[in-house]
């Protein structure tokens, strides 16, 4: 038996695969009702969920409460695809697609989407019997990651360290001697592990905002389009951090920026008819570049609060705010290209800063605002929004501009302020498209990032094609902004740590907080110091963990599809 | 009654059900699913399935009594009713479910309201025939005697 650490918090092992947690979420009742009676009848432990977001919040609260993941395709509330990511992202749980509907097409994107499963209804007893072999598979592959991954020396120094360090040679100069014991070592190393895994020791990395940050900053220096797991390894000089867990963390990376894309994609044609005007209300999803109109004196006086702990906070309802944020905030980039693109003008680059600014609050941006100005190259932006149409034009404003009617909050306000927007998750797509205004209140926004947030793309993507629509400001541009501002991203960064979570963003609150969700994009690594997010309760000091199963191409170019959420734990 | 008379009743009325695809296999699964922990499991079930289905069907007749239709719509309330269908085995309703999608993709009105007629009567006759099963079991537990598997 298989001893299965850290992450499950109920011990089981000895009686693995009985008291397998699992989470079953299906909007149809009788389903619900007969598949928990099946699960227990397998002797699982067995929660259920009539709707994605809750289930979500349950996941999100109680972090390793499940080992596993059970849900319906087609759901009201949220796509069963789009919970599948955002599961893997944050969680990194096996999940299991089920439906009626066993077309082809639809169980190949499911796959895609990172299933580990697609079972047809009617479901079968020996099918759920069976489900626990996904968990114990995963398990397997990390610890096998950790292996293969950590440092020989690390690893050899670590498990058969009596050996190494018995033979003076491996510590000793002499380089060939040193070499064929380490390369002898490391072979023992291997097959012991491979034959009992459970003895290795599995670290998971935890994409906190600070690694993730550094992490996109070393995409950013590399190059997009030259980036590597083993460069981004390199220039990010972290202990501990292995080729593998950058490997995979690049590939969320990738395919968040993609989604982001497709979304945006998506959202400009669709945007492009919508254009005209904003919706008259206070959710106005336009005009990243209305004066603060509504701007949120609430935002600026603290209506937020950032929620320390992960419950979430449905009630985003920042007027105007959420667009304003949003927008702002989409890293609008070309994936390829806009990382080494400077900022050709730096008046631009306020202006689009101001409107980012905007969105974050009329504080930040004018804090931001110098820091904006400053150019660094756009690194790289989290998400690309090719033909933004946005309306609003980014006049080449003093930083003021925007402003005028918020008074600038002292700098923590204003860190709140961008941390609130950055972190504001964007709802999923769907609800966005019902919902153009994007709107979130601080609090809201903190709410939303739970600490262990892996899903800070999928929001950006969210957000992106309503970003689109709204801003005026080019993708470019906006990329180029954010990236420029190193604090600014940085608040993203910090702000995205937070796990935003989707599900419970009201509709109204569509945020188009791209630049918040851009997070780690170009964040540099400068300390931004939120009072909220250093909220032990918030901080998830876990120990250091590796993450899952290698990815498939870890080397390939960078495609955007998938988000990756910020954890806000530690990387220890 | 004679409660053997009522044993074999029973019997024989499931088979016909199976046998005329008002029920399937997955019905049997549900009763295997049934324990001393839960001794109604099956009742339960189905009567989710019931409520369910009637809110669903309702949401079908509104549907597609709007001046313009809203297929998509239509579909994921078929789609849902087919799920459920599934689960305690309606055979003949998940099929006509599967006609009913069709006629929803081609975007047929005449079809779809063909179809909700269909769906609506082989929904009546299940609830009809389970209700009666239900009955039957019942008065063979209160006479004292155990459902024949």
């Amino acid at each position: 038996m298989v001893l299965l650490e850290s992450g499950f918090s109920s011990p089981r092992n000895d009686v693995f695969p009985a008291g397998l947690r699992v989470l079953v979420v299906d909007d149809d009742p009788t389903w619900l009702k007969i598949l928990e009676k099946m699960l227990k009848k397998c002797s699982y432990e067995v929660t259920t969920c009539g709707l994605a977001r809750d289930a979500l919040n349950l996941l999100r609260e109680k972090k390793d409460g499940y080992d596993i993941v059970i849900s319906d395709v087609n759901m009201p509330d949220m796509d069963g695809f789009k919970l599948l990511e955002h599961v893997g992202l944050e969680m990194d749980l096996p999940v299991i697609m089920m439906s009626v509907d066993g077309e082809t097409s639809r169980v190949m994107k499911g796959v895609q989407h990172g299933a580990c499963d697609y079972l047809l209804k009617p479901i079968r007893m020996k099918e759920l019997r069976n489900i626990w072999q996904h968990v114990f598979r995963k398990k397997i592959h990390e610890v096998r990651d950790i292996e293969s991954l950590e440092g020989i020396e690390s690893i050899q120094m670590t498990r058969s360290g009596c050996d190494l360090f018995d033979d003076g040679h491996f510590l000793g100069g002499d380089d060939t001697t040193s070499g064929r014991k380490r390369k002898d070592a490391d072979n023992k190393h291997e097959d012991r592990d491979l034959s009992d895994p459970s003895s290795t020791k599995k670290a998971r990395v935890i994409w906190t905002v600070d690694l993730h940050q550094k992490f996109v900053k070393a995409v950013n220096q590399i190059g997009f389009d030259k980036v590597g797991p083993k460069k981004i390894l390199d220039l990010m000089n972290i202990p501990r951090l292995t080729r593998e867990n950058v490997a995979s963390h690049l590939q969320k990376y990738r395919l968040y920026l993609s989604r982001l894309q497709k979304e945006s994609d998506i959202k400009n044609s669709f945007i492009g008819m919508k254009h005209s005007d904003p919706p008259n209300n206070s959710t106005a999803s336009f005009g990243l570049h209305k004066p603060s109109n509504t701007m949120p004196d609430d935002v600026l006086n603290g209506t937020y609060s950032f929620p320390m702990n992960n419950s979430l906070v449905q009630t985003v309802d920042v007027k105007g705010q959420g667009d304003r944020h949003g927008i702002a905030s989409v890293p609008v980039a070309e994936p390829k290209g806009a990382l080494s693109k400077d900022i050709p003008d730096s008046h631009k680059t306020k202006s689009s800063q101001m409107s980012f600014d905007h969105s974050l609050g009329s504080a930040a941006s004018g804090v931001s605002f110098a820091s904006f100005g400053s150019t660094t190259p756009a690194r790289y932006s989290w998400t690309e929004i090719p033909e933004i149409q946005s309306k609003v034009e980014y006049e080449p404003v003093q930083p003021e501009n925007g402003f005028n009617q918020l008074p600038l909050p002292e700098p923590s306000m204003i860190e709140k302020e961008v941390n609130r927007s950055r972190t504001e998750v964007k709802p999923l797509f769907d609800e966005y498209r019902s919902n153009l205004v994007g709107h979130s209140s601080p609090a809201d926004l903190v709410d939303l990032f739970p600490v262990q947030s892996k899903n800070q793309t999928l929001k950006n993507q969210v957000f992106d094609p309503i970003f689109a629509t709204k801003s005026s400001i080019k993708t470019k541009d906006i990329s180029q902004n954010c990236l420029a501002d190193s604090e600014f991203a940085q608040r993203n960064l910090n702000a995205t740590g937070r796990e935003v979570t989707l599900a419970s963003l009201p509709e109204d609150l569509q945020i188009f907080w791209l630049q918040g969700d851009g997070y780690p994009m170009n964040i540099a690594l400068q300390n931004f110091d939120f009072p909220e997010y250093n909220d032990p309760a918030l901080i998830d000091e876990t120990p250091f963990y590796s993450y899952d199963a290698p990815r498939l191409d870890h080397e390939h170019f960078f495609d955007p599809t998938e988000y990756y959420a910020i954890d806000q734990g530690l990387f220890v | 009654m004679d409660l053997v008379k009522l044993q074999r009743q029973l019997v024989d009325y499931k088979a016909s059900l199976y046998h005329e695809c008002v029920l399937d296999e997955q019905f049997t699964q549900l009763q295997q699913l049934q324990d001393e922990n839960n001794p109604d499991f099956v009742v339960e079930v189905v009567s989710l399935f019931f409520e369910d289905s009637e809110r669903l069907l309702n949401e079908l007749t509104k549907a597609l009594e709007q001046q313009s239709i809203d297929f998509k719509r239509v579909d994921a309330h078929v789609h849902q009713l087919k799920g459920s269908s599934s689960s305690i085995g309606a055979q003949r309703v998940q099929k006509s479910c599967i006609a009913f999608r069709n006629y929803c993709e081609e975007q047929n009105v005449e079809g779809c309201l063909a179809c909700l007629q269909q769906v609506r009567l082989e929904y009546s006759l299940v609830k009809t025939k389970l209700e009666y099963m239900f009955q039957l079991e019942q008065q063979i537990l209160s006479s004292g005697g155990s459902i024949p598997i």
